[in-house]
Order: C-alpha cells, then structure tokens, then sequence
C-alpha cells in the first residue's frame, strides 16, 4: 500500500520539481547572463563611465582626502602625510599605482589628486574633462650606476658617451671615448652591458627626455617615454630590477633614481652638464638644477638643465587636481582642505626631504606653486587668498 | 499503474497513526527529492558560471583588443618592433620568447617528470622516502613563483653565467636559457603527479602476466606500463606546458626582458606574460593599452590552440 502511495508521490513530486526547478534554472541563467553582459561592458567602457565616479567625491567621509600616482613620491608622501594628520587631523590615502595609472585615475574622477612624475602629454589632456593644473611638489634624480670591481674612482660621462653607450654604438670599457674623459683610470676591456627599466615608469620618462635632448640619433631613433624600444642591453623591474642587474652583472651600467643608490651605497658617475661641468649627483645639486626661470603653467623638464651647478638628469614631480574643484558634488569644505594639504606640502612638508634623499624644492618652483595654487577656484571663486 | 482515484481505496489501513506515519514519509521523501535536486542544480550552475566566465574573460579581450586590431591589423602577430614611442606595435619578439622558453623548459623537465613518476608509481610506491619524495615534488608546486625568481637571480644566473663564459657566448646570465631552467623546475610537479597516479592505476593483473612470460622490470615498464599511461603522461605534460606558458614573475626577473628578437637561446628575450606585467600600469595611451590586451588575447589563443592540439593526440593515443 504505502509503495504505491509513496511511489506516487514521488513521481508526483519529481514532474512537478522538475518543472519547477526548470523554470528556476532558466531565471538564474538569466540573471547570470545579464551580470556577465554588465561585467563586460563595464570593462570595455574603458573605465571613463560615470559609474566609478563616486568614489572620491560621493563619500561623505570628507575627512579623508584620497590621491594616486607616482611610485617615486610615495616614501615622501608617507611622511608627509603622517605629519600633516598629526598637526591638523586629515587622512590621506595614498595608492602608489603608478604615473600614468594616476593620470587615468583623475581624468575618471575617483580620486581628489594625481602625481606624476611627467606632465600630462598631448592625448591624456584631450582625454580629461576639464582643465587641469601641475603643482611641482618634489625633485628628483636619475644616476647612472655601473659595476666596474677595477674602477676605484668615481667614473665621468659625458651626454655623447651616454648616448652612445645606450645606443649600443660603445660596446667596451676600454673605448677611447671613455678613457678621453677618464684620464688615469685603469679601464677594463671588458664588454659594456646595459640595464635599463623593463617596467614603465617615470624614471624611464627622465632620463629618455635626458637623452632626447642630448643627442640628435637617440631623439630620431629612439625617442621619449615611459617604456621605449630600448636598442639594446637588459630589462629589470623597478629600481630595484636594474640595482640587481648591476650588481650581479660585472660591466654593466644602468640607470636608477638618486634615492635609490644612495640608499643602497652604489657607485654613481659624474655627469658633464650644459655648461660644461662634471656634477656629482646630489640632493643639492638636483634642487640647483631646478632654480631657473620656470614658466606659469609649472610643466618644465629639469633634464640637460641651464644652472652651472645642476645635475642635468633631473626632473620634477607634480601633483596634478582639476583647476575648478567644484564637480561631482563635491564640497567646498574638500576643496580647501585639498588645497591647504598641497600648500603645506610645497612649504613645511619640505623639511622631510632631505632625510629621504629627495631634492628639496628650489625657490623658484615655491613660487611658481603657489601662483598655481591660487588660480585653483570652486566654483569660479578662488579658494586659497 | 498508479492513478490519483486509486490511491484513497489503497490505504487499507487508516487509522490516524498510520495516515500520520505515511504523512511523515511522504514529507521525508519530499525532502529527499528536494536536497537531490537543489544539489544537481547547485552544480549545473556552478558549471555553467565557469564557462560564462571564460566566455566573458574571451569576450572583454576582444572587446578591448579592437582599437589595436583596428590600428594595426593581422600583422601584429609577425611584426617585429615594439615601439611603444612611435605607437609600432608587433607582438612577434614575445610570441617567440614564450614559446621558446615554454618548449626549452618543458624539454628540460620531461626526463625528471618521468623518472619521478615512474620512482614513485612502480618502484616504491609506499615506505617513507617515496612519500617524502612525493612530499617535496608538491611542494615545488606550492612554493610562490616570486621565491623561484629570487632564487634564479641569486643563484641560477650566476652559474648560467660563469657557464656562458666557458662555452664562449656573451655572459649576460639573464636570458631565455635561465628561465627555461626556472621553468624546468616550477613545472616539474604538474607532469610528475598525474604520471603518478597513472601509473598506479595499471591493472596487476597485465604486470604480472608480463613477469610470468620472464620479462625483467625493465621491460615490463617498457612494453607494460609506459604504452598503458602513455595518455596521462602526455597529459600531465600538457598541464605543466600550460603553466610554463603564463608564468609571469619567476620569468620576468631573470629573462633580461629586450624587445629584440632572441638571437640564440643564451640571449635575453621577453615573454607574453612578462610584457603585460611590466608596461601595462604605464600604458598611457589607448593604442599602447590596447595593444597589451591584445597580447593577453594571443597568449589566450596560444593556451587553447595548444590545449586543443595536445587534447587531439591524447584521442589518438587512446584509441589505438
């Protein structure tokens, strides 16, 4: 009796699940066809749609201001702001991602600023919505390391020999290009190997505008930017990439920032500059390197600079906000509190430069900030008198 | 045959216990049937999210290949220069570098891959080294790529150098040959493993048939159990080549990442993988950017035109 019963209740049950579930089944894939529709739309907006626009701005959090950018600046902006919240009580969150990664970031809004350590080029300022400015916020350098175990004193370059042994043209130690300039040192015959960035990156960006500038082939055939068509030598990731290559590789020669090698007590060549002079990289002669005039909008290089006493592969780093700070809803109350943060920086946040080996702002580009500063408005008033 | 009418006249026995009781069972076996189907559904779902997710992986890949498709056409694949300057864009130098350092690598590692799998699946497969063996081979696999790259770079480069330096080519260290080694050693487990237990799984009975006619160890793997498993090894070599193939961190630190096409196997080259990791954060412009997705979507392509390959010589090999 209760088989049948039992039987029939299965059978019963089962059409009646199945159908049910059916229809159920047809429901989720559904909806999971439409999330992955979304997923992949979204993706393919290119990451300039407004949905991502709230991160910044919407919060209601206006306590907490949020930036991203350069790499370089961030042991800098670390201190900076950790200071600056213990005086006045701002959080700053920082993500270092990367110059072009923080462009991007500010052109989509998510963030209150960007640093770069590159102005903005031609096709991310026809990419961003509204006009934005550059205040100079730190100096740094790009110094040529090398791993010579012979080499007892301090080796010096001249922008033709530098660019020659990039461009793969010196191949050896012994060349009579280098000995000219190196008169007494002992050079050994061995081949040159050269280790540049494999990562792009600012450095990259400095010291291939160095290069542009110098020599007329390397401008045509190589050019300018964050990742180049390198002819010849090796690839290492991050400063600390190319630091490995030359240690471990006796010959090479490669390009890593200031900070970096003295950091970490590798050799560093002199320079010929402009005006003729060897320079021993340093925090003083990157900060003599960027007293010149500089022009209204701040967008200088610093690189093959005029100063007699600066070290020619310099360059600024900026932080980078939208000249009208009143978009997405944004309050007032953010907008000063922004421009204050940056203010400070350019002026007492200076003092922590030094200890991080980063060059401290040289007067000029004090003054050339804080003219920028004050052409910032919310809406269309100034905000810093 | 059981109709709905029937049913009232079949319960013989009526009193309230015994309706209750069949109540109960029917409530139970309702239960039942449930569970078994929210479970067959959980898993037709749970398949079909991965397959929508490598569709919609393939899908935003071309979606965001299409300005560099549009730019630079079909002869992305074969061209040469990778200027990111002069926005020239060929993806054939790191086309080259992953399929020679992937293919180098996994020649390197087949003979230790079978020797493992056939130490641990015929000759010992119980005691305490052979399980510490097998121990040790897994772990290779659990060890963070990164470890591999700093060991490469401190350890491997050096002896890589010194014995370019002995046979006469230029002694950089870094270079394809060095992260083929790393590769060696990183997809080792994966082919060693499914050998394994493929080996395992060869019936006794054809083994012992093959001792009984006299045949020595040797000839019993030989003729035995490499022609039984030949399938799975071949399998598990496929698996390791497609984790040579996108590795990305052990290589970049010691393949000496150039643009330029590798002249032999000692000079430094770059690879797919490598390429994104390293440009994709500064890609400031949308062909550049674009021209890195397109780089994920031919080493996607390569996985799968390989994968379909190897899934077609397995076919093969198991119906002879």
């Amino acid at each position: 009796m209760s088989i049948n019963q039992k039987r029939y209740i299965l059978l019963n049950n089962t059409i009646m699940m199945q159908k049910f579930f059916n229809i159920k089944t047809l429901v989720s894939t559904s909806i999971f066809a439409v999330i992955t529709a979304a997923m992949v739309s979204c993706g393919g907006g290119g990451g300039s749609t407004s949905g991502a626009d709230s991160t910044a701005s919407g919060s209601s959090d206006d306590n907490t201001l949020i930036g991203a950018g350069s790499s370089f600046d961030n042991p800098l902006f670390s201190k900076q702001f950790s200071e600056y919240n213990k005086a006045n009580g701002l959080k700053v969150n920082y993500q270092s991602v990367g110059s072009g990664a923080g462009i991007s970031q500010l052109t989509a809004k998510t963030v209150d600023f960007g640093a770069s350590d590159a102005p903005m080029n031609g096709k991310q300022d026809s990419a961003i919505s509204a006009p934005a400015i550059h205040i100079p916020i730190t100096a740094g350098a790009v110094v040529l390391s090398y791993n010579l175990p012979e080499v007892k004193d301090t080796l010096k370059l001249t922008p033709e020999v530098l660019a020659d042994i990039f461009l793969g043209k010196i191949t050896k130690w012994n060349d009579a290009k280098i000995a000219a300039e190196n008169k007494g040192v002992m050079l050994p015959a061995t081949s040159i190997v050269i280790a540049h960035r494999s990562d792009g990156s600012g450095t990259s960006n400095i010291f291939t505008t160095y290069l542009s500038k110098v020599s007329e082939e390397w401008s045509t055939k190589v050019g300018k930017g964050s990742s180049v068509n390198w002819p010849a030598g090796l690839g290492g990731k991050g400063n600390e990439g190319v630091a490995g290559l030359i240690k471990n590789t006796p010959g090479t020669i490669g390009y890593i920032e200031l900070a970096y090698a003295v950091q970490n007590q590798m050799p560093y060549a002199k320079l010929k500059n402009k005006a003729g002079n060897f320079i021993t990289p340093s925090i003083a002669s990157v900060t003599a390197a960027a007293n010149i005039q500089i022009p209204a909008d701040s967008k200088v290089s610093l690189t093959n600079t005029d100063a007699a006493d600066g070290y020619p592969i310099s360059g600024f780093s900026w932080v980078i906000i939208y000249k009208e700070q009143k978009y997405n809803s944004r309050s007032a109350e953010r907008a000063t509190k922004l421009l204050k943060l940056i203010s400070w920086m350019i002026h007492d946040g200076q003092q922590f430069s030094s200890a991080l080996t980063y060059a401290p702002l040289s007067p000029a580009a004090v003054s050339a900030g804080d003219a920028i500063l004050k052409s910032a408005t919310y809406d269309g008033k100034p905000i810093l008198q | 045959m059981v109709t709905r009418s029937d049913l009232p006249l079949r319960v013989i026995n009526s009193t309230p216990e015994a309706i209750l009781k069949a109540k109960k069972r029917a409530r139970r076996s309702f239960r039942q049937i449930r569970t078994e189907n929210v479970f067959k559904r959980t898993l037709s779902i749970m398949g079909l999210v991965i397959v929508i997710l490598v569709l919609g992986i393939l899908l935003t890949l071309v979606v965001q290949s299409l300005p560099s498709i549009k730019a630079l056409g079909f002869k992305y694949l074969w061209s040469k220069v990778w200027d990111p300057v002069q926005d020239i864009y060929g993806a054939w130098p790191f086309l080259l570098g992953t399929l020679l350092s992937s293919f180098l690598a996994l020649i390197i590692s087949i003979p230790f891959s079978v020797a493992v799998a056939i130490f641990l699946g015929e000759y010992h497969p119980k005691g305490w080294l052979p399980n510490f063996l097998k121990n040790t081979v897994e772990l290779i696999a659990a060890v963070p790529s990164v470890i591999y790259g700093f060991w490469g770079l401190a350890v491997l480069v050096p002896i890589v150098r010194s014995f370019e330096s002995s046979i006469g080519v230029e002694p950089v260290g870094v270079g394809i040959f060095s992260s083929s080694l790393i590769l060696a050693v990183m997809i080792i487990p994966y082919a060693a493993s499914l050998g394994r237990s493929m080996i395992n799984l060869v019936p006794s009975h054809l083994k012992e048939a093959a001792y009984g006619l006299g045949a020595t160890r040797w000839e019993v793997i030989r003729s035995v159990v490499l022609p039984y498993t030949k399938s799975g090894l071949f399998a598990g070599i496929l698996l390791s080549l497609g984790r040579a193939l996108g590795e990305t961190m052990a290589v970049t630190m010691v393949i000496g990442n150039t643009s330029l096409i590798p002249k032999s196997i000692f000079a430094p080259g770059n690879t797919m993988a490598s390429v994104i990791a390293n440009e994709f954060t500064e890609a400031d412009k949308p062909v550049y950017l674009s021209a890195l997705i397109e780089l994920g979507l031919v080493l996607f392509l390569v996985t799968v035109v390989i994968n379909l390959i190897g899934k077609k010589i397995i076919d093969r090999f198991t119906n002879e």
